[in-house]
C-alpha cells in the first residue's frame, strides 16, 4: 500500500521517502515491458516446446507479478505492510489450492471419463 | 494524515495516534478487498483452465483469439499502471494539476482499454462465439468480462476522484482515495498479464 513510511527511522539514506520515486516507477515500468516482451515473442514465433513455453510464461507473469507488487505497489513499505503481506501470502495460498486443486481433480482424477 | 505530518514530524506521531490507525486501518480494509478479489479471479481462472477444451464444436481459442488486438489492449494498460503510479508521484510532490493530468492520461489509456475490448466481444459475438455457444466461451467471457467490468468501474471511480480533487484539493482524504484507486489500477494490471498469460498466450501456442 503505497505509504509511507517515515520506517522507523525516519528516512533512512536510500529510502526513497517513502511512496516510492520516479526512478522506481521508471524501473517497474521498464521491467514489465521486458517481461511481458518476452512471453510474447516466445509464443508468437514458436520458439520452444509446449511445455517449455507454458512454464516460461508463467515464471514471467509471476516476476511481472512481483515487479507490480514492489515497484507500483511499494508492498514492503508503510505501517501495514506486515498486515498487507500476510493477507497476501493467504489470499495467495486459496487461490493456489482453488486453480492447482481444480485443474488436478478436473483433469486428472475422474473416474468417469 | 499522519502519513505526511509523521513524515516531516517524527516526533510528533503520538499526537495523531488515533487518526493515524483509522487511516491506516481503511487503506488495509482496500487491500483485504483487494485479496478477496484475488480469489474470485482465482475461481474464475480454475473454471476457464478447467472447460478451456470444452468447445462443443464450435471455435476454438487459435480460431477465435486475434493477437494484434490484445497485444495493444495489454501495453494500453501497463503504460495506465505506470501512469497512475506518476499521479501518486504529483500527489506527494503537492502538485495537484499534474496529479489530476495524470490521472486523465491513466483513464483516456483505461478508455481505450475498454474500447479494444469490447470491439473484440463484440467481434467474436458476430462470428457466432457467444457467452452460450461452449464451455470454453463461457469461461472465457466471464473471465475477461470480469476484469473488464473491474476497469470499467475503476474509470467510473477516476471521474469522481478528479471531480473531488478539483474541488477540494490534496487532502488527507483524497489523498488516501487516490492511493488506494492506484492501487486498484496496479492490481488491475497484474490480472490482466495472468489473463494475457492463460488465456491468450496459452490459447494460441
Amino acid at each position: 500500500m503505497g505509504q509511507p513510511t517515515h520506517g522507523h527511522g525516519g528516512h533512512d539514506a536510500g529510502h526513497e521517502g517513502g511512496h516510492g520515486s520516479l526512478k522506481s516507477y521508471v524501473i517497474g515500468f521498464i521491467l514489465s515491458i521486458v517481461l511481458t516482451i518476452i512471453p510474447l515473442v516466445v509464443v508468437m514465433n514458436d520458439m520452444m516446446g509446449k511445455t517449455g513455453t507454458i512454464v516460461l510464461i508463467l515464471i514471467m507473469a509471476v516476476l511481472q507479478f512481483a515487479v507490480q507488487l514492489w515497484f507500483f505497489m511499494h508492498l514492503k513499505e508503510g505501517e501495514n505492510a506486515k498486515w498487507n503481506i500476510s493477507a497476501l501470502l493467504f489470499a495467495i495460498l486459496i487461490l493456489f489450492l482453488v486453480v492447482v486443486g481444480s485443474i488436478w481433480i478436473m483433469n486428472y482424477n475422474m473416474v468417469a471419463h | 494524515m499522519a502519513k505526511s505530518v509523521a513524515h516531516h514530524h517524527n516526533e510528533e506521531h503520538g499526537h495523531e495516534h488515533v487518526h493515524h490507525d483509522l487511516d491506516s486501518l481503511k487503506s488495509f480494509g482496500f487491500w483485504i478487498f483487494l485479496m478477496t478479489d484475488v480469489i474470485i479471479f482465482g475461481c474464475l481462472f480454475a473454471v476457464y483452465v478447467v472447460l478451456r477444451n470444452n468447445t462443443a464444436g464450435g471455435p476454438t481459442a487459435d480460431e477465435l483469439f486475434k493477437m494484434p488486438g490484445v497485444i495493444a489492449e495489454t501495453f494500453i494498460l501497463l503504460t495506465s499502471s505506470f501512469t497512475s503510479g506518476l499521479a501518486v508521484l504529483a500527489m506527494h510532490a503537492g502538485k495537484r494539476n499534474q496529479l489530476i493530468g495524470w490521472l486523465a492520461v491513466t483513464f483516456l489509456l483505461g478508455a481505450a482499454f475498454i474500447t479494444l475490448e469490447v470491439t473484440e466481444f463484440i467481434d467474436m459475438v458476430h462470428e457466432g462465439a457467444t457467452i452460450a455457444t461452449s464451455g470454453f466461451l463461457s469461461g472465457f467471457f466471464t473471465l475477461v468480462g470480469t476484469h473488464g467490468l473491474h476497469v470499467s468501474i475503476g474509470l467510473v471511480w477516476m471521474i469522481g476522484l478528479m471531480l473531488q480533487l478539483r474541488k477540494r484539493g490534496i487532502t488527507k482524504v483524497t489523498k488516501r482515495k487516490v492511493e488506494v484507486l492506484s492501487l486498484y489500477w496496479h492490481f488491475l494490471d497484474v490480472v490482466w498479464i495472468f489473463v494475457l498469460t492463460v488465456v491468450y498466450l496459452m490459447g494460441v501456442m
